[in-house]
């Protein structure tokens, strides 16, 4: 071999590993453009568990707030067609833009439940905690603080302001409870990038999404994560459907 | 001999791209031991070294916080409470807001006052250097401390003067943050929550009986008092109430919660004076209070709402008919503290 030849064989070498570095540390860069969305349905397969009622004797105003209409653990919230509730989507790999702009997420504190059961985000994005009751709640987050989020303990008494805050770094999921009504139990999970939650019929759509292949991740917080490849087309929608085994 | 120097030139650019690969990694995700060693704690004009701390630590602390620092030395099984985990940097006793690191100043105090009610004793016989340097260790557990500051310090303005008035004002935010909840309605830790409440890795806790001593877990003072509530107690079930609790109604609570403890103080004489009660839940609070300021954010309500709405009203409509708007005045009563 002659040297000139090792030479070009050795700087081909070294430029392919570069670049390989560089994907590795840079990631693909996803066009941004097209107003594309991800849909579809989360079902559960075979009989939803049986949910708890909750005795909420310990403070009268909850119990009197669901005196008609007795609450239940929310694990697992069926539907219509068995259609899966409270299953958050987003996009966990292909997405490489800016966090999409939407309205403040809102947690409220409603009959001494949280309302919605499980709030979505994207990292660094505001959200709001409200409490519509005549009861005084105190909101504990407790996410991993190696994460780099840490957890925060904070009164929220009949009348307060919203607490606003927001979480640095993508976490599926963050659960927060109340220590002073212990069946309160939720979820907070910031993501980066696009997000949906499914509605009372498991189904959800995951609006303003460039073409591109992607991988959509599902997270249900007693039947844990699936993940699915969706290819979306300039302005098109790509389909996910999920089904989750009853357990 | 080209071809040599050829081959370890390669050898060598391949491996300097696989080092900076995994530089960048490690960057992400941890921080070596020997950069965490390199830690120091500044209080009171002293400077601490972890690496002095380290052998301090390991004579003194180890058995109970562990060689990791992460709670779990040999004697932890036998000990409730349990002993801190330091790798996550959560601490009960700090004068910064909830959800951020302590001060230097914050850890080392607890140092040398321990911790009530657990096996945690106060370290005085070590010298102050000592502690300052064993704050550097018990921090360099953590990558926390690298990548995050302490919180800024609450401010805690000048203690008043005890009045009676004031003295009363505290019994109203008593029953409105609901501090009763948990610590009862005479503050003896027997609120309607108390028994069910478990700190950050589920082990049950109770909330503190205020007639059960004069000295609190974070310390004595009325200051400690007055953070212990602004700032809460991260880690444990007690929030934090500053952003429902102004400043010199923070004190008034202070002045209140001293008249249900045990030493007889100028709050206690006052208050056998007043002839004053333990609040009831079920009593409407006094309306003039001028404590609360109601939400603007989303719908509003107008003041004239009475400020009553005890749990049990008989005459209350159906809840989830009239979901009461956040921004409503306060209503029925406590917190807990």
């Amino acid at each position: 071999m002659s040297m000139k030849v090792q030479l070009k064989i050795a700087g081909m070498l070294a430029a392919v590993m570069l670049i390989a570095v560089l994907a590795i540390t840079h990631g693909p860069k996803v066009a941004a453009a097209g107003g594309g969305k991800i849909t579809g349905t989360v079902k559960l397969d075979g009989a939803a568990p049986h949910m708890k009622g909750i005795d909420m004797s310990k403070d009268p105003y909850c119990a009197k707030y669901h005196a008609s209409d007795p609450a239940k653990l929310e694990l697992v919230v069926v539907g219509k067609d068995n259609g899966l509730q409270n299953v958050v989507l987003y996009i966990s790999q292909g997405w490489n833009g800016a966090a999409p702009k939407s309205a403040v997420p809102v947690f409220d504190q409603k009959g001494c439940m949280y309302s919605p059961h499980v709030l979505a985000m994207n990292v660094g994005e505001d959200y709001k905690v409200t409490n519509s009751d005549q009861t005084a709640h105190n909101i504990h987050p407790e996410p991993n603080p190696m994460t780099g989020n840490i957890p925060w303990n904070r009164s929220q008494p009949p009348g307060s302001q919203p607490i606003v805050q927001n979480w640095k770094a993508e976490e599926v999921a963050i659960p927060v409870k109340c220590n002073i009504h212990p069946w309160m139990h939720g979820y907070f999970v910031p993501v980066k990038g696009p997000y949906a939650i499914t509605d009372d019929s498991g189904n959800y759509s995951i609006e303003n999404v460039p073409a591109g292949n992607y991988t959509v991740t599902a997270w249900q917080e007693t039947y844990g994560t699936q993940t699915q490849k969706v290819t979306v087309a300039a302005g098109g929608t790509g389909t996910a459907n999920f089904t989750y085994k009853a357990k | 001999m080209r071809t040599r120097t050829l081959k370890l030139w390669l050898i060598s650019s391949a491996a300097t791209v696989v080092f900076f690969a995994t530089a960048v990694h490690a960057q992400q995700t941890e921080y070596s031991e020997n950069q965490r060693l390199n830690m120091e704690s500044h209080v009171d004009g002293m400077t601490g070294h972890a690496t002095t701390g380290q052998p301090i630590y390991k004579r003194f602390c180890v058995g109970c916080h562990g060689p990791l620092g992460d709670g779990q030395g040999e004697n932890a099984q036998w000990i409730d409470p349990k002993p801190r985990n330091f790798t996550i940097a959560i601490f009960r006793c700090r004068s910064t807001p909830t959800g951020t690191l302590p001060t230097d100043t914050d850890l080392y105090d607890t140092v040398g006052r321990g911790m009530l009610n657990s096996n945690m004793p106060h370290w005085l016989p070590l010298t102050s250097q000592d502690r300052v340097d064993l704050v550097a260790y018990v921090k360099h557990f953590s990558p926390r401390w690298l990548t995050e500051k302490p919180g800024t310090p609450i401010v805690i303005p000048p203690e008043p003067e005890v009045t009676a008035d004031r003295i009363k004002e505290g019994r109203v935010q008593f029953q409105k943050l609901e501090c009763w909840k948990c610590h009862g309605v005479t503050g003896q830790g027997n609120g309607p929550s108390a028994d069910t409440l478990v700190d950050d890795e589920n082990r049950p806790i109770k909330p503190f009986n205020f007639h059960d001593s004069q000295n609190f877990k974070c310390g004595s003072s009325d200051q400690t008092m007055y953070k212990d509530f602004m700032t809460g107690l991260d880690g444990s079930p007690m929030p934090s109430f500053s952003d429902n609790l102004k400043p010199e109604d923070a004190w008034d609570l202070v002045f209140y919660l001293r008249t249900l403890q045990p030493d007889n103080t100028k709050e206690k004489q006052i208050a056998k004076q007043l002839g004053l009660t333990p609040i009831n839940p079920l009593e409407p609070l006094p309306s003039s209070d001028s404590g609360q300021a109601p939400s603007s954010d989303q719908g509003t309500n107008p003041s004239s709402q009475p400020p009553s709405n005890p749990p049990s009203a008989p005459a209350q409509p159906a809840q989830p008919a009239t979901p009461p708007s956040t921004s409503q005045p306060q209503s029925n009563n406590s917190g807990n503290e």
